[in-house]
């Protein structure tokens, strides 16, 4: 159980109650969207000398084994991963297995997100070897947290967030073990080459340069200089060969597929009218698109517009997928900052056409820093699990309280000009918008446009946006008037989930503050539909 | 599971579905009990949050189906009110109880009638025992729903869609959609028209007519439940024609009934009767078509095209749909939703068509002020047909807003 590792409640800007120690570390609860601002200097990692490393430059170890050992691997210790290689990975359970086999105990597991594949985690933490998870938990990892099994309290991060707490130094990283498609002896490292190829490497870059070990793990070494190189050999420990860092088939999917649910589609093609009758789809503007089904969609019905209004975008962020390639080679979008590569298509674009360009949390995200891309998106459209009439939303619980989805960039994506949810209404019987939303990952004030099958609600403090749209035909409607036609279509309101008043995880706001708290969940649903982490 | 077999005849009956690959339906298992009250085991997704919700609402619709000790079993996947009503209510029929009794959901307001000679370019196929696709069908802005009772029902399942189609009709927010209701051929159709015509459905079609007296079978017995249940709405029919002998009817079919606001042509059917393939060109049903589109306008009842099924060509659908309009249909069916608003498009008017028309209309409008017989354009004389044709192609442009209401101009597309 994970009493006692959070403490003094208090309730935050936002009105949710937030422990003030997690971990062992205070906290700061949320003050608002602007409230809180950083002192002191960033973190830094050890200064080395050349005179420890080989003059030759050649890094490589034998096995994973030897390279944790020379970096002095014990007892609670933070090792930290990436996700690029998603639910294809081997690396991270592999150096968290190898760990465990050595003996140490009580270690902090960083990931920058976790997939179904890390299920074997839970065995680890059972027998003592990692202690607790910060970092997203989906499908079985959050069931275990959900449950209130893990020994420390879950700490979710949006990737900038991420970046941010390494930066800032309230999490120190003990040894990096980064997964890379290509790398040479030397540790220059690359996503976008190799059988194991995954795109950007971006995920990894700040466990590069700020965790006091680094070591680069791969699949196809090259002789030096690995070309083109994102992890720069000049921050790496050690370098480990294998045979194989992960399965390629569950690291890019071939094709993403367009949904052909009608429900999605006219979802989609409502975001895609908004933003055309908004003004906001102009020549020059920017947007930010996902992989997910709705997101796929929407591009394709914008591409159409954009062509019909011989409109081009200057740039579009985000992941990529084959829709986003292809508009690129169409000229319809000048470059595409790629936070992370979904599909063949795009592993290929990104490897050779310039204007596919990999970036990290620290470019794209990073909410202590000189500004970030995110930000300077026109448009950002983005899913939810649960919005309330307060235009609060929720992406990490799903309705009954339990762990469902990691923050990923959705939080720092609120910072676009304008913030489109784009949600069906109701999922199955359980309803989407709603008085109140479960766990609150991104407040209302950040959140324009809520866009539905049943019509599409406008923040009111988004006069400008309800002014662009008035007599273009587009069904906006006020939230309240959706949410009682969904809660008159499913029956009523929903029954509140009976959840325990104990805090099994923290959801960080971008400035690392606590935005709330998730509790842990009554198990009284055994036929509740089992998820699959995504992202 | 059902540990030993019962001594007595136990009455027990089955319907819907339920596993992972089923969403907003359940599966309800029903046995009669001669003693103990209601015994409810309920496995639901949505447990949490609307358990106590559908335990009250299973308990009040046994209590009107006359049930007073059963043991029931649910596995629902998240199933909305009307649909859980009318899988309780199959379940406990099935079993041989609840006769001449219904679980009716609650009702929403009912649209206003719909009128002999409206819109119905596109009419969307909702089969019938489907209850995912009902909810937002209307949202995707079809002129029609059609909640489908024969072909895409299986014959052991008719029975069960037709007590879901019931709920649907009274449960269910179709937005502007025409309400349509595809029967069974008669005699099936029969218990079909008992369930579906007291819910007032704004239409019916009737599937494989090949003669006029089947058209004045459904009528009779359409008018001897609205009798019963005092029902006074309209209800329109469309007559589906689909076979050699059909077609040849067309016409007699065509004026079988007062009611009947449209006629349609099945060319799947129609195909197999002749022995001939189906072709994307529809070269085999042309002769069909023409004569189904030539017969309705004898009658003075709207022509209504087959469907295109191919959902993922669109231009194909355009180009169908385009031809269609240009032999005298005025509209088709869909089997997607990503059909509509191509169909849409297919059966608007061109705008030099438009510009035409509307230019005849301002002479007409023009020579009627002036209290002239003869309208005249430039030079040119105008015949009456000519002006007719333009007033109902301006009034439907107006219709579908390709044309201001109140100023005549050419409106911009949405």
């Amino acid at each position: 159980m994970s009493a006692g590792v959070a403490s003094g409640l208090i309730t935050n800007a936002i009105g949710r109650r937030v422990p003030t120690l997690v971990n062992g570390r205070e906290q700061v609860p949320y003050q608002g969207v602007d409230g809180y601002r950083p002192a002191g200097r960033k973190a830094g990692p050890p200064v080395r000398s050349n005179s420890d490393y080989p003059t030759n430059g050649d890094k490589r170890v034998p096995d994973l084994e030897t390279a944790l050992r020379l970096c002095g691997l014990r007892d609670g210790m933070t090792i930290s991963n990436h996700h690029h290689l998603r639910n294809g990975d081997l690396v991270a359970l592999g150096a968290l297995q190898t760990a465990a086999r050595m003996g140490v105990k009580d270690l902090v597991w960083f990931p920058s997100a976790s997939f179904p594949c890390h299920e074997p985690v839970i065995e680890l933490m059972k027998s003592g070897a990692v202690h607790h998870i910060e970092g997203s938990m989906n499908g079985p990892l959050g069931d275990y947290c959900s449950h209130g099994h893990m020994h420390g309290l879950g700490v979710l991060r949006s990737h900038g967030g991420r970046w941010q707490a390494v930066q800032d130094g309230e999490v120190h990283i003990d040894i990096a073990v980064i997964a890379a498609p290509t790398a040479d002896y030397f540790g220059n490292a690359d996503g976008s080459h190799g059988k194991s190829a995954c795109g950007s490497l971006g995920f990894a870059l700040a466990d590069s340069i700020y965790a006091d070990r680094v070591i680069v793990v791969t699949d196809n070494p090259v002789p030096f200089p690995c070309i083109p190189w994102q992890i720069q050999g000049n921050n790496v420990d050690y370098v480990v060969e294998v045979d194989s860092i992960g399965d390629p088939s569950k690291i890019v999917s071939g094709t993403t597929q367009i949904t052909r649910s009608p429900d999605r589609l006219r979802i989609s093609e409502l975001v895609a009218r908004f933003l055309r009758d908004s003004g906001i789809m102009r020549d020059g503007f920017s947007f930010q698109a996902g992989a997910g089904g709705i997101a796929l969609a929407f591009v394709d019905y914008l591409a159409h517009m954009m062509k019909a209004a011989n409109v081009k975008a200057s740039f579009v962020r985000g992941g990529s997928t084959k829709y986003l390639v292809d508009l690129l080679q169409e000229g319809l979008i000048g470059y595409i900052l790629d936070g992370q590569t979904f599909d063949l298509d795009a592993v290929r674009s990104i490897a050779s056409n310039p204007r596919h360009v990999p970036t990290s949390p620290f470019t794209s995200y990073n909410f202590h820093g000189k500004g970030n891309f995110a930000s300077m998106v026109d448009a950002a459209v983005l899913g939810a699990t649960e919005v309330d009439v307060h235009f609060n939303a929720n992406v990490v619980t799903h309705s009954d309280g339990r762990l469902l989805h990691g923050i990923g960039g959705w939080q720092n994506c609120l910072f676009a000009g304008c913030t489109i949810l784009a949600v069906p209404s109701f999922r199955d019987r359980i309803p989407v918008i709603v008085d109140e939303v479960t766990t609150v990952t991104g407040p209302g004030e950040l959140i324009d446009v809520i866009v539905t099958e049943r019509g599409i609600a406008i923040n009111s403090k988004r006069r400008d946006l309800l002014d662009a749209v008035k007599g273009k035909g587009l069904p906006i409607r006020p939230i309240q008037e959706i949410k009682a036609e969904v809660e008159k279509i499913c029956g009523g309101k929903p029954a509140k989930p009976r959840l325990l008043d104990n805090p099994v995880a923290v959801v960080k706001w971008v400035d690392g503050t606590v935005l709330d708290t998730v509790w842990q969940v009554v198990d009284d649903n055994p036929y509740a539909p089992k998820v699959s982490g995504a992202e | 599971m059902p540990a030993a077999a019962e001594t007595s005849v136990a009455r027990r009956g089955e319907a819907g579905r339920a596993g992972l690959d089923v969403r907003s339906d359940l599966h309800v298992s029903f046995e009669e009990r001669l003693s103990g009250g209601i015994d409810l085991d309920l496995r639901s997704r949505v447990d949490l949050y609307y358990g106590e919700s559908i335990r009250q609402q299973v308990r009040s619709a046994l209590q009107t189906l006359g049930v007073k000790h059963a043991r029931i079993e649910i596995i629902d996947e998240g199933a909305l009110p009307f649909v859980i009503a009318a899988r309780v209510e199959a379940a406990v029929r099935r079993a041989g109880l609840g006769q001449d009794k219904s679980a009716l959901p609650e009702a929403v307001a009912l649209p206003a009638p719909s009128a002999r000679d409206r819109l119905r370019r596109s009419r969307l196929y909702l089969p019938g025992n489907e209850p995912k696709y009902f909810i937002n069908a209307g949202l995707h802005g079809p002129d029609a729903i059609i909640l489908d009772l024969e072909d895409s029902v299986h014959c052991a399942e008719k029975d069960a869609a037709r007590i879901l189609v019931r709920n649907a009709l009274r449960a269910v927010d179709f937005v502007a959609a025409e309400r349509m209701v595809r029967i069974n051929q008669l005699p099936v159709g029969l218990a079909d028209l008992e369930e579906i015509v007291p819910q007032a459905p704004d239409l019916i079609l009737i599937p494989k007519v090949e003669t006029p007296e089947q058209v004045s079978d459904v009528v009779g017995v359409m008018e001897s439940i609205a009798k019963r249940s005092g029902a006074t709405r309209p209800i329109w029919l469309m007559p589906i024609l689909e076979s050699a002998l059909g077609i040849e009817n067309a016409f007699a079919i065509a004026k079988a009934s007062d009611r009947t606001a449209a006629l349609t042509v099945g060319l799947e059917d129609y195909t197999a009767d002749l022995g001939v393939a189906k072709t994307p060109g529809g070269t085999e049903s042309l002769y069909a078509r023409m004569r189904v589109a030539n017969a309705a306008h004898a009658a003075h009842v709207q022509a209504i095209d087959s469907v295109y099924g191919d959902g993922a060509d669109s231009d194909g659908l355009l180009r169908w749909g385009q031809a269609s309009r240009a032999m005298g249909f005025e509209g088709m069916g869909c089997i997607h939703p990503i059909q509509i608003e191509i169909i849409h498009r297919a059966f608007a008017p061109t705008p030099s068509e438009l510009e035409k028309a509307l230019n005849i209309v301002a002479a007409y409008e023009d020579a009627q002020a002036h209290g002239l017989g003869v309208v005249s354009l430039g030079s040119k004389m105008i015949d009456a047909p000519v002006v007719q044709r333009a007033l109902k192609l301006v009034a439907r442009a107006r219709q579908v807003g390709l044309v201001a209401e109140q100023t005549g101009a050419v409106g911009a597309e949405s």
